[in-house]
C-alpha cells in the first residue's frame, strides 16, 4: 500500500487558488484545495500560497486550527512549500503597518517607527518587513531574477533552474533572516531578500512560481517530486514495519 | 535587475477577441485564453483583458473568462473595462484575475480606488488613464458630466495647476539612470499638460491627467495604465512626454500604451518614457513583430528584459 501522494494548497480564505492548483495538477501532482485542518494534518505535501496580508492570514490560521495543523505537519517531516506570503508566514514575525519613509509623516516619525509586529508560524528565524524605497517604486512588480547562494545550487526545489532565471513577484514586504544557511537564493530590489529558502522538508519562495510561465512550473514539478519521493519513502518504510 | 515588462492587450466582447487577429498555428483565434497562452509561449510578461462588452447582461461571460485565465494562463493577467464598484471588481478577483484595471468610475468616484486596494490589496488594483495633450484651448471639459465628487476633484487640480510654475528646472536635473528608469523626482510638469479623457476619448473631465495619477497612487493604486488618446492607433510612438511626466510623478509601476508601431517605439517608452511596462496591441495581433523580436530588441538597448522562456 503507498501513500496517498495528495498535496492540499491551504486555503485561508482570502482570495483564488485556481493558478497554484492548476499549476500543481499541469506537473502531475493529485491536488486538493482545502481549509480543514485535519486534511492539513493528513497531507502528503502542502502548500501554503500568498494571499492577503500577514495579520489577516496568521489571525485566519490560528482561529481555523490551521497554524497548528501546519506546524503538526512540518514537525512530522511533511513537504512544504511557501509561496510569497506564504513563505513570509514560516518566519517569526511580521510588521503589520509601517509608514511609508517617503511620506511626509513618515519622516517626522523616522525615529520611532510605528511598527506593530504580528508572530508568524515561526519555523525559521527573522521577520518579515516592508520594502522601503524613496527611489525605487514599491511593490516590487515584474520579473527579476534569482541569485543562487552556494546551497542553492544544490537544493532539490531548483534543480533544473539556471541560476540567474527569471521569476514573477508581486510584493511589498521581505524576509530578513540572520540564519543563511536556509537561504537558497537572493533576489535585489531595494535591498536584498531571500527568495528562495529551504532547510529540511521546509520550502519557500517569495516568487509566484504559478505566474512564472514555464520557469515556474519547473519549481511546481520539483517540489511534486519531493512529495513523491517523501510517499515512496514512507510506503517502504511502513512495508518494513509490517 | 528588475526587467521592463511587455505586455500585449486582448480586445474582449462577450468573451471573444475583437479586432482582427493574425496569429500563426493557433485553433481558435477568437479565443482569448488561446491567444494569450499563446502570447505566454512567446514570451509575454503579462497580458491585459480589455473587456468592452456593451450591456452588463454579458458580464457573466467575462468573469467566466477571468475563471478559465486563472486555470489555463501561467503568468499574471488583469482584466479591465467596465467596473462600476468593488462588487464588479470582487467577482472577477474571486475568479481569479490577478489585477482589476478601473477607469471611468474613478474619476466619478475616486474613493473606490481606496476601497478596492483596501478589499484585495493595492497589487490588484490598476487605474487606467486615457488622456490627451491640451491645446492651446486649454482643458475642454468642466467635469459637468460627471458626479459631485468629480468635480470636487477637478477644483482642486485646478488650484494644482495653477501653482508656480517652478518645476521647469527640475526638467534638466540629472538623470542618474534612464535605463533603470525605476526612479521618480516628484512633480515634474514643465509646460505640457494632459487631460483625462473617459469613454474611448469622447468625454473630456477638466481633470491635468499627471495630477489624476498622483492622486490614484495616492489612494492606493498600485500601477498606472496610461493611455495616449493623441498616440493610439496612429503608429507614431508613445507618448513620451507624457509618459515621462507620469513615471516620474508617481510612486507606482507606469505601463506606457498608444501608438506604438515600431521596435524603436517600444525601447523608448522604457528610455525616454521611463515606463516600467511597454503595451501594445495590434502590432502583436497582426504578427508585425513577435514579443521576442520586441525583446531582443529592448535588450540590444541596454534594457533588462526577461529572455529566457
Amino acid at each position: 500500500m503507498g501513500f496517498d501522494p495528495t498535496i492540499v494548497v491551504i486555503d485561508y480564505h482570502k482570495g483564488n487558488l485556481s493558478s497554484v492548483e492548476r499549476g500543481l495538477a499541469a506537473v502531475g501532482a493529485r491536488v486538493l484545495v482545502s481549509d480543514d485542518p485535519e486534511k492539513i494534518k493528513g497531507a502528503a505535501g502542502l502548500v501554503l500560497p500568498g494571499v492577503g496580508s500577514f495579520g489577516d492570514a496568521m489571525s485566519f490560521m490560528r482561529k481555523s486550527g490551521q497554524a497548528d495543523a501546519v506546524r503538526e505537519a512540518i514537525d512530522a517531516g511533511v513537504p512544504f512549500l511557501g509561496i510569497c506570503l506564504g513563505l513570509q508566514l514560516l518566519f517569526e514575525r511580521g510588521s503589520e503597518r509601517t509608514v511609508n519613509a517617503s511620506s511626509a509623516i513618515a519622516r517626522t516619525l523616522v525615529e520611532q517607527p510605528l511598527t506593530a509586529w504580528v508572530e508568524g508560524l515561526g519555523v525559521f528565524p527573522g521577520e518579515c518587513t516592508r520594502l522601503v524605497s524613496t527611489r525605487l517604486k514599491v511593490p516590487h512588480v515584474g520579473w527579476n531574477q534569482v541569485d543562487f547562494t552556494e546551497r542553492g545550487s544544490s537544493c532539490a526545489l531548483l534543480e533544473g533552474v539556471a541560476n540567474g532565471a527569471n521569476f514573477y513577484y508581486t510584493h511589498s514586504y521581505a524576509v530578513e533572516t540572520a540564519d543563511d544557511d536556509i537561504v537558497m537564493a537572493r533576489t535585489h530590489y531595494v535591498r536584498s531578500f531571500p527568495a528562495v529558502v529551504a532547510c529540511g522538508n521546509v520550502y519557500g519562495c517569495q516568487f509566484h512560481p504559478e505566474k512564472s510561465s514555464a520557469t515556474g512550473l519547473t519549481i511546481l514539478r520539483n517540489f511534486a517530486e519531493i512529495v513523491e519521493t517523501e510517499c515512496i519513502v514512507r510506503a517502504s518504510l511502513d512495508e518494513v514495519r509490517a | 535587475m528588475l526587467t521592463k515588462r511587455v505586455i500585449p492587450c486582448l480586445d474582449v466582447r462577450d468573451g471573444r477577441v475583437v479586432k482582427g487577429v493574425n496569429f500563426v498555428g493557433l485553433r481558435d483565434a477568437g479565443d482569448p485564453i488561446e491567444l494569450a497562452a499563446a502570447y505566454d509561449r512567446s514570451g509575454a510578461d503579462e497580458v491585459v483583458f480589455l473587456d468592452i462588452t456593451a450591456t452588463s447582461d454579458n458580464r457573466a461571460t467575462t468573469i467566466d473568462l477571468a475563471g478559465r485565465a486563472a486555470r489555463d494562463l501561467r503568468i499574471p493577467y488583469t482584466v479591465g473595462g467596465g467596473f462600476r464598484d468593488v462588487k464588479g471588481m470582487r467577482a472577477m478577483v474571486a475568479a481569479g484575475a490577478d489585477k482589476v484595471s478601473v477607469n471611468s468610475a474613478a474619476v466619478r468616484d475616486p474613493e473606490l480606488i481606496t476601497r478596492a486596494a483596501t478589499a484585495f490589496g493595492s497589487q490588484a488594483v490598476v487605474v487606467a488613464i486615457d488622456a490627451k495633450r491640451v491645446g492651446p484651448e486649454g482643458f475642454r471639459g468642466d467635469g459637468s458630466d460627471l458626479g459631485a465628487a468629480a468635480i470636487m476633484e477637478k477644483l482642486r487640480y485646478a488650484e494644482h495647476q495653477d501653482a508656480p510654475d517652478d518645476q521647469d528646472d527640475k526638467a534638466d536635473a540629472p538623470d542618474d539612470d534612464p535605463v533603470v528608469g525605476n526612479h521618480f523626482n516628484g512633480d515634474l510638469r514643465g509646460p505640457d499638460r494632459w487631460e483625462v479623457y473617459l469613454a474611448g476619448g469622447r468625454v473630456p473631465t477638466g481633470i491635468d491627467a499627471v495630477a489624476w495619477a498622483e492622486e490614484a497612487a495616492r489612494r492606493g493604486a498600485g500601477e498606472i495604465l496610461l493611455t495616449s488618446m493623441d498616440r493610439d492607433g496612429t503608429k507614431e510612438g508613445f507618448d513620451l512626454a507624457l509618459t515621462r511626466a507620469v513615471a516620474r510623478a508617481v510612486p507606482i509601476p507606469v505601463i506606457a500604451s498608444g501608438g506604438v508601431g515600431t521596435l524603436e517605439h517600444f525601447a523608448e517608452g522604457v528610455i525616454d518614457g521611463e515606463a516600467d511596462a511597454v503595451l501594445a496591441a495590434s502590432v502583436f495581433h497582426f504578427g508585425t513583430y513577435t514579443i521576442r523580436q520586441v525583446k531582443e530588441y529592448m535588450a540590444s538597448q541596454g534594457i533588462p528584459v526577461r529572455l529566457d522562456f
